[in-house]
């Protein structure tokens, strides 16, 4: 078919590109991830984009698994193993690099810099998914005090969040959100 | 080079070893996979010692891209040199490929039902209200420290605009990376 090719080429720049710019990790990146996939490409809606998100968070894996699915949403099977492959790459080529060569590096100040001086960044961009991730699912207002409770569970408890995930998919089985 | 914090156990494991542990701390990784990976290297096989995860895994952490891929890759290499590293990789990666990739199937095909729709959208609030409870975990260091300090620290502030830049405002990442990161490590370096 014409274009998917166009797709996947746009998917593996894209994925490449974040991989090198995902400070903080995979979560850190969601950002980035949603204004590409819903805004700027049109690949699926929010709703859909949260969605994938919840998928991600339930299944098994690193959370960089997000991009397997964003790209199998955007085209296919193909695109799924793009996505993946180039979210990985880059980044994997760079730690084995630096793996050898940086821990002669350790006490030197500047990599002591370059290690705090990205700690307040990556709390940054979680906290943009965190508003990004709550306006897409929070559609009314029980799916709000579902993200509610959520927090202040994760936040206070040391609740296996396999459990609340169970609570809240029930309460969206029983019909409230 | 043997004074490296991640000194290779002796004799190393096996690739195929390599492999299984690495899938299995993968697909017991629920929601993250940290824990369980010190779980295994550390307590279970006693590849690292808690003090070398804890060097490998913050090294990881400051390279770009998903941490514990990076992790995989580093501690792989490190253990049995490239064949380490791809087969540390592809036992973290590929069983949640596969499994990934049916629940995208599945998603794509049964996505629409209301009853499923019902219990994503639930799961979505909660996958949201978990973000919001790491992010408040990381963040309470910073704006502690700042308050007991009673100096106004730099740090809280580039993470509360780093948080309008993308959050917000919704500007590119590799544009807002480009300005903060530069101005946060200088002031780190600045700092004492």
């Amino acid at each position: 078919m014409k274009g998917d090719g166009d797709i996947l080429l746009t998917l593996a720049g894209h994925f490449a590109l974040l991989s090198l710019f995902a400070i903080g990790g995979a979560n850190a990146a969601v950002p980035e991830m949603h204004r590409v996939a819903v805004e700027l490409r049109h690949w699926m809606t929010d709703r859909q984009f949260a969605d994938l998100f919840a998928i991600a968070q339930v299944s098994p894996g690193p959370n960089v698994i997000i991009v397997t699915l964003i790209g199998y949403q955007a085209a296919g099977l193909a695109g799924a193993l793009v996505a993946t492959l180039a979210m990985c790459g880059p980044t994997c080529v760079f730690a084995f690099y630096m793996g050898r060569t940086w821990e002669r590096f350790r006490e030197a100040r500047w990599r002591n810099a370059i290690q705090s001086g990205l700690v307040p960044i990556s709390i940054g961009l979680i906290a943009a998914s965190a508003l990004i991730l709550a306006l897409a699912a929070d559609r009314n207002w029980v799916a709000g005090a579902v993200t509610f409770a959520t927090a202040a569970f994760g936040y206070w408890t040391r609740l296996n969040p396999l459990w609340m995930f169970t609570a809240a998919g029930l309460i969206g089985l029983a019909g409230y959100i | 080079m043997s004074e490296t914090p991640i000194a290779a156990p002796d004799p190393p494991p096996g690739l195929s070893e390599l492999f299984l542990a690495f899938a299995s701390m993968s697909l017991a990784g629920f929601g993250g996979v940290l824990p369980w990976a010190r779980r295994a290297v550390v307590e279970q096989r006693k590849w690292l010692t808690a003090e070398q995860f804890n060097e490998a895994f913050s090294f990881s952490q400051l390279l770009p891209g998903p941490n514990i891929v990076n992790f995989s890759v580093i501690f792989g290499s490190r253990l049995r040199g490239p064949a380490g590293a791809a087969v540390a990789l592809a036992g973290l990666l590929g069983p949640p490929l596969v499994i990934v990739t049916i629940f995208a199937m599945l998603y794509t095909r049964y996505g629409d039902i209301p009853w499923l729709q019902g219990v994503l959208s639930g799961l979505a609030a909660a996958a949201a209200g978990l973000i919001i409870a790491t992010t408040a975990k990381m963040a309470k260091p910073l704006f502690e420290k700042a308050l007991a300090t009673r100096s106004l620290d730099a740090a809280p502030l580039v993470a509360l605009a780093v948080f309008f830049a993308i959050g917000i405002l919704r500007w590119p990442l590799p544009y807002v990376l480009a300005v903060a990161a530069p101005v946060s490590i200088a002031l780190a370096w600045f700092r004492r």
